[in-house]
C-alpha cells in the first residue's frame, strides 16, 4: 500500500524536532512542508483549525496535530523501532516524565531565558528542583527509555541543543556538570547520537532567532 | 491474584471524577481515600513527590500520577472490558487530542470564569462557549465522542458539566441555550451508572464553590 507522510514544520519548532526524529528512527518515508507563521499556509489552516500550529502529521491525507499525540500514533502505525515500553506501568512512567518536561522543565527553562532579574533567579532555582527529578530517573541509564533512544528521550531532546543556545546567549549556566552530572551526559550522548546529530536545526540560525526573542521580550518589557 | 487499588481523591476535583469513571466503567473494586488538600496525607507525598496532587492511583503498590495518564493506564491494565479508547490508531490520536484540548482550555477558561468580574468574565464566558461550540462540533450527531460508545473524550468532559452547572448560577448564562447538542449528550452520559455514581451532588458543589470563592476573597 502506498503510504503518504507529510510533515508541517518549521526549520526551528523544538515540537517538531520530536516527530522528524521519530520519523527516521521508524524509517519513514515522508514530506517536509515547512511553514512561515507569520503567513499560515491555508492547508495549515484546514488541517489544525482548533490550534493552527504545528507539527501536524499528515498520513493518507488524515491530520494529527500535538506532538505528543503524534509521538504516540507514530508509534502505533509503524511497529518497527519501538518507542514506548510493552508493559502499562513502564508506559504511564514515560508518559508521565513526557508530560513533566513540557509542563515544568521547558517552561521553567524558558523562563531563565526570557525573563530578567528576581523572575530570572527564581526560573533558576525552579529549574534545578525539576532536573533534580531527571537526574534521578536517569540512574544506571544511558537513555531515558534505557539502551535504546525511547519517547522520553524524544519528549525531552529538544534540551540537549536549547539549553546550551540559551546558556550561550544570556551567560548563564544552567546545566552544570558537576551537579547534574548524569543528566549532562544524556545531553552529550543524545546530541550526539547518529539520527539526532544529523538533523538539528543549524546553530548560527537559532542564536539569532533566540536573541532577536530575547531583545524584542526585553524591549517590551521596559517599554511598559 | 488479588489487585489492591487505592485512589488517591479529593471529592470536587474534575480529575477524580474523570479516574473515579475510568473505574467504575471497568467495573473495578478499590478503595478510595479522601484527601484534604490544606493538610496533605503522608501517602501522597510519598506517592506523588514532584507534583504533591490528586488524583494519583496506587495500584499493587506502585503510583501513577495525571488524570489522562492514570485513564489510559486503566484502559491497558484491564484491556477486555469496556474499551476507553478506540482501537484505531487515528481514532486513538483525535480522542487524545480532545482529550488533551479539554483539560487545557476548559481548565483555565473555568477558573477565570469564577475568579473574575464585569468585561474580564465576559470575555470568558464567551470564549468558554466558543470552545464547548467547537466541541459540539466535533460531537455531530454521534451519541457519544467516541461514536456509538461512551470513551476517553466522554469521560474527560463530563467533570467540567457538573462544574459547568456550578459556573451557570454563579456567573448568570446558560449552556442549555447556547449548546443544547451538548446537554443532551451529558444527560446521555449520566444516565450510565458510572458517571452518575462518580459526579458529586450538585447542591454539595455549589456550597463548596461558595467556600472557595471565601478562601480566595472573591465576592
Amino acid at each position: 500500500m502506498g503510504e503518504e507522510v507529510k510533515l508541517f514544520r518549521t526549520w526551528s519548532s523544538p515540537f517538531a524536532l520530536r516527530i522528524v526524529w521519530a520519523l527516521k528512527i521508524k524509517g519513514i518515508e515522508y514530506e517536509t512542508v515547512f511553514e512561515d507563521l507569520s503567513n499560515k499556509s491555508p492547508l495549515l489552516l484546514q488541517y489544525n483549525p482548533v490550534h493552527k500550529k504545528v507539527p501536524i502529521l499528515v498520513h493518507n491525507g488524515r491530520p494529527i496535530a500535538e506532538s505528543l499525540v503524534i509521538l504516540e500514533y507514530i508509534d502505533e502505525t509503524w511497529k518497527q523501532g519501538p518507542l514506548l515500553p510493552k508493559d502499562p506501568y513502564e508506559r504511564a512512567m514515560a508518559r508521565f516524565w513526557a508530560k513533566f518536561g513540557d509542563d515544568k522543565v521547558l517552561t521553567s527553562i524558558w523562563s531563565v531565558f526570557i525573563k530578567q532579574g528576581k523572575e530570572q533567579e527564581e526560573a533558576l532555582v525552579a529549574t534545578m528542583e525539576n532536573l533534580k527529578f531527571l537526574e534521578e530517573e536517569m540512574k544506571g541509564k544511558k537513555f531515558f527509555g534505557g539502551e535504546r533512544i525511547g519517547y522520553v528521550d524524544l519528549a525531552l531532546g529538544c534540551l540537549a541543543n536549547l539549553i546550551s543556545i540559551f546558556e550561550e546567549i544570556v551567560g548563564l549556566k544552567i546545566v552544570d556538570e558537576e551537579k547534574l552530572p548524569l543528566f549532562y551526559s544524556w545531553m552529550q550522548n543524545f546530541a550526539e547520537a547518529p539520527i539526532i546529530r544529523d538533523n538539528w536545526p543549524p546553530r548560527d540560525k537559532m542564536i539569532v532567532k533566540f536573541q532577536a526573542l530575547l531583545d524584542a521580550a526585553i524591549a517590551s518589557s521596559s517599554s511598559s | 491474584m488479588a489487585e489492591e487499588i487505592i485512589l488517591l481523591d479529593f471529592w470536587p476535583s474534575m480529575f477524580g471524577m474523570k479516574v473515579r469513571i475510568a473505574l467504575a466503567e471497568k467495573g473495578l473494586k478499590y478503595e478510595r481515600k479522601e484527601e484534604d488538600l490544606l493538610n496533605k496525607s503522608p501517602l501522597l507525598l510519598e506517592m506523588n513527590p514532584i507534583h504533591k496532587k490528586v488524583p494519583v492511583l496506587i495500584h499493587n503498590g506502585k503510583p501513577i500520577c495525571e488524570s489522562q495518564i492514570i485513564v489510559q493506564y486503566i484502559d491497558e491494565v484491564w484491556k477486555d472490558k469496556s474499551p476507553l479508547l478506540p482501537s484505531d490508531p487515528y481514532e486513538r490520536a483525535k480522542a487524545r487530542f480532545w482529550a488533551d484540548y479539554i483539560d487545557k482550555k476548559l481548565h483555565l477558561l473555568g477558573g477565570k470564569l469564577w475568579r473574575t468580574k464585569g468585561e474580564e468574565q465576559e470575555a470568558s464566558k464567551k470564549e468558554y462557549l466558543e470552545c464547548l461550540k467547537l466541541l459540539e462540533e466535533e460531537l455531530g450527531d454521534k451519541p457519544y465522542f467516541g461514536g456509538e460508545n461512551f470513551g476517553f473524550v466522554d469521560l474527560t468532559l463530563m467533570p467540567y458539566f457538573s462544574w459547568l452547572h456550578v459556573f451557570e448560577i454563579a456567573t448568570n448564562f446558560s449552556v442549555e441555550v447556547e449548546r443544547p447538542k451538548l446537554i443532551t449528550w451529558s444527560k446521555r452520559c449520566m444516565e450510565r451508572d458510572s458517571v452518575s455514581t462518580s459526579l458529586p451532588d450538585h447542591q454539595k458543589l455549589y456550597d463548596f464553590f461558595l467556600q472557595l470563592k471565601k478562601w480566595h476573597g472573591i465576592e
